[in-house]
């Protein structure tokens, strides 16, 4: 049938070899192939119905590894010759382009001899090409052409042709499309294409310019990122016939521009451009291409520096430091002309205002200098200007403005970082100003960012600054006593414990700060005034800080856990003890505001020690609980001993030092055994269970939870764990301790839910059951945000807690159908419970998974905004929130009900609920117009009320949304 | 006449104006926070609801023109009356009357409806302010403007929050 004189039927006999060739191509031999391929060469030249098929079997015979030398080209030729490829369909097209990019990957070398002509005969193929996939694989046979060298002879500007006309690329992938081509692909394949060499240089840039005058945003983005990309590989030659043109279209870009991304895309052009002309070596004979170029630049911008007030100053600013960006050799050459006239302008304007804007530049160009690191001599601009500078950035400090004073100490900070740029005399000055600022300024932003400038320099200067700084905050520090009542004094104490904290960001300056500041907490402490816990807590959160501070340093943490947990474990058991025999003094450290602040501090000590380090203090600290060792502490003689686990109730304040205990073992590393931990854990539950006052029954969960969670599988942890239930259960149906039965219950389901642990499942259908309880329900239900928010002090990934990830989504997907089912048979009283919790559980979710989730739950969440618990009301509504602008859709459908409920809610006595109904108001704004308009008249009207709510945070909510509607 | 010139090639007016500082966010103080406490609508609300307000020439707020500040906003609560004075950059802005409506048509939006509007220009620092005043008081024209839909648009492009 091959030969039969209908070219349909000739057709179908070619397609059933093609088909059959494409299956076994592999298999054939050399002389099998050199038959078939002589066959369809001449078949190329047959009726057009049959070329299809033929080019089929072309392409299966291309992926042949047995062609013999010479087959490829004479195939090409033919195909070049004999096919007008345009006029074909697109598949047939793409069969095309697929035997090329195969011989061009498997015959390399002969397909080079072809010289030229394979060139020639590429444009001819491709030139027309309208379809996106077939152009994402011709561009990537042209880039081939390119970056493996083939002969391009006298066609360079035919292939340019070929390819530049589709830019810039104009391309929205239709609806639905299966290909899943999207505009980005073809935009990144051309620009490959274009930026694969300077050969195209001379015809590409004109176009680039011409294109960067466009109206349309997206041709202009495309050009700049194009000619971002050619500067990686073009040299002076290309571009220099271009620069100025280029810089004109840029400039007026950068200033008349209203869309930052063009501005920005315009700042990398520059900078590559720059980056580009600083590359290439500078011939003698030649000018020098960079220095005219960033004299254009400066002659265009520098005039505009002269005004600060305009608004063309920080675009002017920006350009010019987009290009001394670039090299060393273009920053001094701009800084040389600027920098002077910057700090010339700076004296000139004596308006804060205008001298922040110039010190904001200065600062700029500075801390393109940091880019560079410390460089020798040559950097003279700098060096020459060093006085100038350090006078401009101190007349900052001291000026009144608080905003000149914040961009003269981000000035300071980037000073600082330059090596060798300040004299032993200006540092010392900086840390004067450093100090004052500190301590003295009465804005609290500015002493903030003090602190903060005092810590990022103190690593480069640690002597000066434990030298100067730390005794002097020392000095403050105690000097007041005398004048105690007054609030000034209050606060400036308050000021020296952050700055002590903020500075101690090297290991040599911790040994300095550390204890004064224990031996400040131990002074406060003797004090019985009411306002000591305060400063208890302010110290012990300054201690906290310092602790965050060197945890990276294990040298540093050692020292740090070894001198700070046994002075406040001493301190506060002497003060559990002293209450024994005089019960009104030392109570500070007993609080519980107190104790939760020392909570953190240890934790944080404890968490980063390595392995051994950790065991080696489990051993003095967990004795010390359970038996009383006192040997380690320092000062450890006592008047009696420390038995917090014991009972009686004068027992009380020991046993509240539980706490401590929590901070210490919940933070141990993974791997760290702790000495006698089934007995610690037989205390803890007990005491969890016994204990009348919340707090200590609180930790006590807490910390078994904690150990439990840790815990490695098998039989103890099974026994435990079975111990605990049993000691629950009937204290949860009856009796007094109810509430700490609960308590106990929800941690330990927690540290269980955490790890994927199999009793968790039987311990949450006990909350679940728990829930329609008249009197422990809505206890239950709040006790569903515990299980799900992240807890701060135990049972989290920071303190090597056994987290796995997903375990919301677990617990939703077990739990959530239970929850809508207990909703649902429960009686009236208790259904508020049901929705409280499943409020909670879908708040923490993530929202992606929320939104999948979305329709089998949305009855249920309409149902609850009629519900007239505010926390359920705020809850629903922040759930819904998102998914109105995330599921259009699907909200959509629920319109009517949506808007009645969110106007009725914008009238509720709760400010927070207002403002949530009104957040969600202007949310549905983003549902489809057709959806809304028969709604419009009645919102807009229903929002002209909260307008003139009582409360202002209400009313901006209701601007908001009713001007969006 | 009011007409949106800006768009195109056309040359701007004021090619390089005098900006000014942005005025932070008002920081929500405890008292707001607090249920029970009514707030009063004072100056500095007003002010809020008009400085971001886009200029139709320049990609820059009113604010940061300095066509509206918050000294010449006076509201009185209790009497429920609003008087705005503005600036134009220069004496012969033609874009005045837009700028003038556009704050209108945003606190006839944004306040409740017992409150007397009034805008006006700073006297003294427009060519043709009587007549502008003039036309920005007489709540016919400003209605029939704003059944023009050419011109709403306009007006909600500068009220539309800056993407």
């Amino acid at each position: 049938c091959l030969e039969n004189t209908d070219p349909r039927t000739r057709g179908r006999g070619i397609q059933l070899l093609s088909q059959v060739l494409l299956q076994c191509y592999s298999l054939l031999q050399e002389k099998e192939v050199l038959h078939l391929v002589l066959f369809y060469e001449n078949r190329l030249q047959d009726h057009h119905l049959v070329i299809p098929s033929v080019l089929q079997g072309l392409r299966a015979l291309s992926m042949c590894e047995v062609l013999s030398p010479g087959l490829a080209v004479s195939v090409l030729k033919a195909i070049f010759q004999e096919v007008h490829v345009q006029s074909l369909l697109q598949l047939d097209r793409h069969t095309v382009y697929s035997i090329i990019t195969n011989f061009m990957g498997s015959r390399e070398e002969e397909l080079k001899g072809l010289g030229a002509d394979f060139t020639f005969g590429f444009i001819q193929v491709m030139d027309g090409e309208k379809d996106p996939r077939n152009l994402l694989v011709a561009f990537q046979i042209v880039r081939d052409l390119i970056t493996k060298n083939y002969a391009l002879g006298p066609f360079v500007e035919e292939l340019f042709e070929v390819t530049s006309c589709y830019f810039p690329i104009d391309f929205t992938p239709p609806p639905n499309d299966p290909h899943g081509i999207q505009r980005e692909d073809l935009i990144l394949s051309l620009r490959a294409v274009l930026s694969s060499t300077p050969q195209f240089a001379e015809f590409l840039l004109p176009l680039l310019i011409e294109k960067m005058d466009s109206d349309l945003q997206s041709a202009k983005l495309d050009s700049l990122q194009t000619l971002t990309a050619c500067c990686a590989i073009y040299g002076q030659k290309e571009l220099q016939e271009f620069l100025p043109s280029l810089w004109s279209s840029l400039r007026r870009e950068v200033f008349q521009t209203a869309s930052e991304k063009v501005e920005t895309e315009c700042l990398t052009a520059l900078h590559a451009l720059s980056v580009c002309l600083s590359r290439s070596v500078v011939s003698s004979d030649t000018e020098d291409l960079l220095d005219s170029f960033l004299s254009n630049i400066l002659q265009d911008c520098r005039h505009h520096l002269c005004e600060p007030d305009m608004k063309l100053v920080w675009p002017s600013a920006k350009l010019l430091q987009a290009a001394a960006g670039a090299s060393l050799r273009a920053y001094n050459c701009i800084t040389r002309s600027v920098l002077p006239l910057l700090l010339e302008q700076y004296t000139k304007h004596p308006q804060s205002s205008q001298r922040r804007t110039i010190l904001e530049m200065l600062l700029g160009f500075l801390e393109l200098k940091q880019k560079w690191g410390h460089v020798e001599e040559d950097e003279s601009t700098l060096l020459s200007l060093q006085a100038p500078v350090c006078s401009v950035v101190f007349s900052a400090l001291t000026d009144p403005s608080v905003q000149l004073q914040l961009v003269g100490i981000r000035a300071l900070t980037v000073l600082g970082s330059l090596q060798g740029f300040l004299s032993p005399s200006d540092l010392e000055l900086v840390v004067d100003h450093l100090i004052r600022l500190a301590l003295h300024e009465e804005d609290s932003q500015s002493s903030k960012a003090a602190m903060e400038a005092a810590g990022s320099l103190a690593p480069i200067y640690p002597k000066v600054f434990s030298g100067r700084m730390v005794p002097r905050l020392e000095e403050e520090l105690q000097s007041g006593r005398e004048e105690e009542s007054s609030r000034d004094h209050c606060s400036l104490q308050q000021r020296c414990l952050q700055a002590l904290a903020a500075v101690s960001t090297h290991t040599s300056i911790v040994r300095d700060t550390v204890p004064v500041l224990l031996q400040h907490l131990r002074k406060v402490q003797k004090g019985s005034e009411a306002r000591n816990a305060q400063d208890v807590v302010s110290v012990c959160q300054s201690l906290h800080r310092v602790a965050l501070q060197c945890q990276q340093d294990v040298e540093g943490c050692w020292y740090y856990h070894q001198t700070v947990v046994p002075c406040l474990l001493a301190t506060a058991v002497q003060a559990a003890m002293q209450e024994s025999t005089h019960p009104l003094l030392g109570k500070v450290l007993l609080e519980e505001e107190v104790l939760a602040a020392m909570v953190p501090v240890i934790s944080a000590a404890t968490t980063h020690l390595s392995p051994e380090l950790a065991a080696q203090s489990a051993s003095h600290v967990v004795p010390l609980f359970l038996d009383g060792e006192v040997s380690f502490l320092p000062q450890n003689s006592f008047p009696c001993s420390f038995q917090p686990f014991e009972a009686g109730e004068s027992l009380e304040a020991q046993r509240r030092l539980v706490a401590l205990l929590m901070a210490f073992v919940c933070s141990l590393p993974h791997n760290v055994a702790i000495p006698q931990q089934e007995r610690l854990l037989q205390e803890l539950l007990a005491l969890s269970c016994s204990c009348n006052c919340p707090f200590t029954a609180t930790t006590a969960a807490k910390c078994f939870a904690g150990l439990v969670n840790k815990h490695p599988e098998g039989q103890q942890l099974d026994e435990i764990l079975q111990l605990a239930v049993n000691r629950m259960e009937p204290s949860l149906v009856e009796g007094p301790r109810r509430t700490q039965a609960l308590t106990l219950l929800l941690w330990v389901t927690k540290a269980l839910v955490l790890r994927y642990h199999p009793l968790s499942s039987h311990l949450t259908d006990k909350l679940l059951g728990l829930l329609g309880d008249s009197e422990l329900g809505p206890a239950v239900a709040d006790g569903f945000f515990l299980l799900m928010a992240e807890s701060p002090d135990v049972l989290h990934k920071g303190c090597h807690a056994n987290v796995r990830i997903m375990f919301r989504q677990r617990f939703f997907t077990d739990n959530v159908p239970k929850l809508v089912q207990g909703f649902h048979a429960a009686g009236p009283g208790v259904k508020a419970n049901y929705l409280k919790a499943l409020s909670h559980v879908l708040n923490h979710l993530p929202k992606p998974v929320l939104v999948t989730e979305l329709p089998t739950l949305l009855s249920l969440l309409l149902e609850a905004l009629s519900c007239s618990d505010r926390v359920v009301q705020l809850s629903t509504l922040s759930c819904l929130q998102p998914l109105l602008l995330e599921a259009p859709q699907i909200m959509s459908l629920h319109i009517d009900t949506l808007v009645t409920k969110f106007l009725g809610l914008t009238s509720s006595p709760t400010m927070a609920v207002r403002i949530a109904a009104l957040r969600c108001a202007h949310a549905l704004t983003s549902l489809p117009v057709t959806v809304l308009l028969p709604y419009k008249a009645r919102v807009i009207r229903a929002l002209a009320k909260p307008l003139d709510d009582k409360k202002r945070l209400v009313r901006k909510e209701a601007v908001a949304a009713r001007g969006e509607w | 006449m009011v007409g949106p010139g800006a768009g195109g090639g056309a040359p701007l007016e004021n090619a390089n104006p005098l900006i000014y500082r942005r005025s932070g966010e008002r920081p929500v103080t405890a008292r707001e926070e607090d249920d029970e406490l009514p707030d009063s609508i004072d100056d500095r609300e007003i002010f809020d609801l008009i400085r971001t307000i886009n200029d139709p020439e320049h990609p820059l707020t009113l604010e940061e023109l300095n066509v509206v500040e918050q000294v010449r906003v006076k509201v009185n609560d209790a009497e429920s009356t609003v008087a705005v004075e503005f600036t134009p950059t220069i004496p012969h802005c033609s874009m005045a009357t837009l700028i003038g409506l556009s704050i209108k048509v945003k606190l006839i939006r944004s306040l409740p409806e017992r409150f007397k509007l009034d805008v006006h220009i700073t006297p003294g620092t427009h060519a043709s302010e009587h007549a502008v005043n003039k036309q920005l008081a007489d709540k016919e024209r400003v209605a029939a403007a704003l059944e023009n839909s050419h011109l709403l648009e306009v007006v909600n492009q500068c009220l539309s929050a800056r993407s």
